[in-house]
């Protein structure tokens, strides 16, 4: 009965979104009261509805039931209770289900907390979300039903969730991964309303950069996650390997970081228009990309989801059919956009702009690598595919102007400044952060060019961060007193530059000082990697729940210090036979050792890799940092300022108060 | 307004001449970091490349794994079902490398038939079999099976 439930559910939301998607457009063109009203609570119902089919599907899983194939093909009775509920997720119909949810509860949350706008806007707002709605609710009814019965013959057991997937990464990593892809959704439909409504003033960028940044929170999260389960569970002792499926959600990443730069020059100065919405729209649409590079198994990747063509083939025509829709009507109606403010060559707006153009160029870099073996298949048949050394040789090379710009252009007034006496006060700082870094790399171990470069840009941002608080602070009587004076937005602004700074100097030290070393080993035997002795004492096979585990346990010293105990295992799982790697590692802010059972030789020992990964803490600890400035950012007082005087003002017009905080 | 108009200008084409010679580049190395994919039939007869990172791939041959007895060598057999090529590697293999096994090798071919992989892939999923492995097979080799669509 559940699952019927749960499929009716699901049909009924696709009803609504389809109500949602026709009547919210005509309610905003006719200015209907009545039709207005109901696009926001059809949002909120059709995101109850949503959730209660999510529900369902939850139930199903907690309850074992076998004959939906879809729980059987991914669950197991001997499966704990916390990964039958993450394994809702766990495979493509479940974690469609879960995006359609998110993408119906960013709905629901723009119909509710947008009382201060323009009704006809937010109606058509909601419109252009409910016909995104259509889309996937149908992708899944149509084609990734996970309510499916297998009968009559149900299996007396499930084959099992895929043991790399029974980890708490997973648990957390495509939720937060997918409230970003979705979440650029809401800034996409506030520009589609406003194109089509022909009039994108300057309150379109105030009322789209909360809900943007929001969405790129959780995107670096996500993203974040993603990397440390990689690097835990896969156990390569690798964190980023420009796998399609990491390129397909780091393109939309890029495109986003971008849209909030330009997002921040739209509002604050009426620049950059016909650009941000453009921007607006390609974020979106490569969040799509993505989506169908995942789904339809057409790139080789580590990522196996659906493999089957007709999935594919809805994406890659609901994709086709959103971008040229949305670029149609970009092309028809951007003449209308009219960007106001002039500025002069050495401003923020110009930093902004490099900004901007810089990490377009680096996301069509990455969008190109992935894209070029299929375009290549298409043309000449031919299989290839495009490896790290470009991604990573392309990256560092537009990284470094980013980088180089970063603090300088955080400082720099909008409109004009004059350039020599600003960048005066700069020369004492780079020279610090040349030579620190020189210190920093000989200490690690010897000079190599690029990580000198690295460490000293990362190092120029620390800087340049520092030294926009003691200029502000120079300008009030007292330091306490100028701190006090910089607002949450610049706050935000630092730290997701600190983030920055801090993921760099992890990403260059790890990549250019890691030992990553494969030995053989036998039980009793000590031996040496480069300055670490590594010992393997003991070995024990034992039964976990589901799996049965081979455990070595290793003691790691450093010139005749224990420094730590390692156990890693190598399990094999019950039902679905599956052997699987369990690493150990002693996590440190300034080192990881990481010790791997590879596998074991005829002799008796056993293959093991050892590695010592330097920094590598950071490069998480830098996207913490950046979540940390987008959540600082929505919360600067300006936003909950306008919900003071929309209480005060009790009106349906908008009420806009001066633009503030600069 | 003439000076911003100047400026404008200075701004626009600085800009795009920046903006097509990273195009430029990118389209350089690009060019130059493309691995191609080629089966062990197509390797045999003789389309692959010599000393150029490419990659091949097949099924691992049953009975084909060989360990070195003091180290970390392997060397197994992949093959399409018409020809086989025999891949060197150092190191730890994937969880999944089993013998009848899709996989993919990364290296150089030193000789025509000997490939020194630097990285073996195998993939998360037992079911999942890479695509070019696939359609290799259903080239080359017997047809086969389509794979089951629950991932």
């Amino acid at each position: 009965m559940i699952p019927e439930l749960g499929n009716f559910l699901l049909i009924m939301a696709f009803i609504n979104a389809i109500f949602l998607g026709v009547l919210s457009f005509i309610g905003a063109h006719y200015q209907h009261k009545g039709l207005m009203q109901f696009s926001k609570r059809a949002s909120v119902s059709i995101f109850v509805l949503i959730l209660a089919s999510f529900v369902c599907l939850t139930i199903s899983f907690i309850n074992n039931d076998f004959s939906v194939a879809y729980v059987a093909n991914h669950s197991n009775t001997q499966l704990p209770i916390h990964y039958r509920i993450s394994a809702v997720w766990g495979a493509h119909e479940g974690s469609l289900l879960l995006w359609v949810l998110i993408l119906t509860g960013w709905m629901a949350a723009v119909a509710i907390f947008s009382k201060s706008l323009p009704k006809p806007l937010i109606t058509r707002v909601l419109g252009v979300m409910g016909f995104i709605a259509i889309g996937f609710i149908a992708f899944t009814l149509f084609t990734s039903n996970p309510f499916e019965r297998v009968l009559p013959f149900i299996p007396i057991d499930g084959s099992d969730l895929n043991p790399l997937l029974q980890d708490f990464g997973l648990i957390v990593h495509p939720p937060m991964l997918y409230m970003g892809y979705v979440g650029f959704s809401v800034v996409f439909a506030f520009a589609i309303a406003g194109l089509l409504q022909g009039d994108l003033d300057h309150h379109w960028a105030r009322w789209s950069r909360p809900w943007t940044t929001v969405a790129w929170i959780f995107m670096s999260l996500g993203i974040a996650l993603g990397s440390w389960w990689a690097y835990y569970e896969l156990g390569w002792g690798g964190w980023w390997f420009w796998d399609p499926v990491e390129n397909a959600s780091f393109m939309p990443w890029l495109a986003g970081t971008a849209l909030i730069h330009s997002l921040a020059a739209t509002e604050k100065r009426g620049v950059f228009k016909s650009w941000t919405v453009l921007l607006a729209i390609l974020t979106f649409s490569l969040s799509l990309l993505g989506t169908f590079l995942v789904r339809s198994g057409v790139l080789t990747s580590v990522h196996s989801f659906a493999n089957d063509p007709v999935r594919g083939r809805f994406i890659l025509v609901f994709l086709g059919i959103v971008v040229g829709a949305s670029l149609l009507i970009y092309a028809i109606q951007s003449s209308k956009i009219r960007s106001k403010a002039n500025f002069g060559l050495f401003s923020r707006e110009t930093a902004l702009l490099f900004n901007n153009a810089l990490l377009a160029v680096v996301t069509f870099m990455v969008l190109l690598g992935t894209l070029h073996p299929l375009i290549q298949e298409a043309f000449t048949g031919d299989k290839s595919s495009v490896g790290p050394p470009y991604f990573n040789l392309m990256f560092s090379i537009f990284m470094i102007p980013i980088l180089i710009l970063m603090p300088i252009g955080q400082q720099i007034n909008w409109k004009q400044e004059s350039m020599k006496p600003m960048l005066t006060k700069y020369w004492l700082w780079a020279i610090s952060s040349i030579i620190i870094a020189l210190a920093v790399v000989i200490i690690m171990g010897g000079i190599e060019p690029m990580a000198f470069v690295g460490t000293t840009l990362g190092l120029w941002v620390l800087a340049g961060c520092a030294k926009y608080v003691l200029a502000q602070a120079s300008k009030s009587t007292s330091f306490a007193v100028g701190v006090k004076k910089i607002s949450r937005s610049y706050w935000g602004m630092l730290v997701a530059h600190l983030g920055v700074a801090v993921t760099v100097l992890g990403v260059v030290l790890t990549s250019y000082y890691s030992i990553e070393e494969n030995i053989k080993i036998h039980q009793g035997e000590t031996v040496q990697v480069e300055a670490l002795d590594v010992e393997f004492y003991d070995f024990k096979n034992t039964e976990g729940p589901n799996y049965i585990s081979s455990a070595g346990s290793f003691r790691i010293y450093s010139e005749g210090e224990l420094i730590t105990d390692l156990h890693p295992e190598k399990r094999k799982y019950n039902a679905s036979k599956m052997v699987m790697t369990e690493a150990d590692i002693d996590a440190g802010l300034f080192r990881d050792i990481y010790v791997v059972m590879g596998e074991p030789l005829d002799d008796g020992a056993w293959a093991i890799s050892v590695y010592y990964k330097p920094f590598v803490r950071w490069i998480w600890l830098g996207s913490i940092f950046m979540a940390l400035g987008g959540l600082l950012a929505v919360s600067d007082k300006r936003y909950r300022q306008r919900r003071r005087e929309r209480k005060q003002a009790k009106s349906e017009t908008t009420s806009v108060e001066e633009g503030q905080g600069e | 307004m003439k000076a911003h108009r100047r400026n404008k200008l200075i701004a626009i084409i600085g800009g795009l001449l920046l903006l097509s010679g990273a195009v430029a580049l990118i389209l350089y190395a690009l060019s130059s970091n493309i691995n191609h994919f080629y089966p062990p039939t197509e390797v045999s007869q003789g389309k692959a490349p010599l000393n150029k990172t490419i990659r091949v791939g097949g099924l691992v041959a049953y009975n084909s794994v060989k360990r070195a007895a003091d180290g970390l060598d392997v060397e197994f057999t992949v093959t399409d079902n018409q020809n086989s090529l025999r891949v060197q590697y150092h190191g730890i293999l994937p969880d999944l490398f089993k013998e009848g096994q899709g996989v993919i090798a990364e290296g150089q071919l030193v000789s025509k038939t000997e490939f020194v992989a630097s990285k073996v892939l195998a993939k998360h999923d037992e079911k999942y079999m890479p695509p070019e492995v696939e359609q290799s097979l259903e080239k080359y080799g017997h047809p086969g099976k389509k794979q089951s669509t629950d991932y």
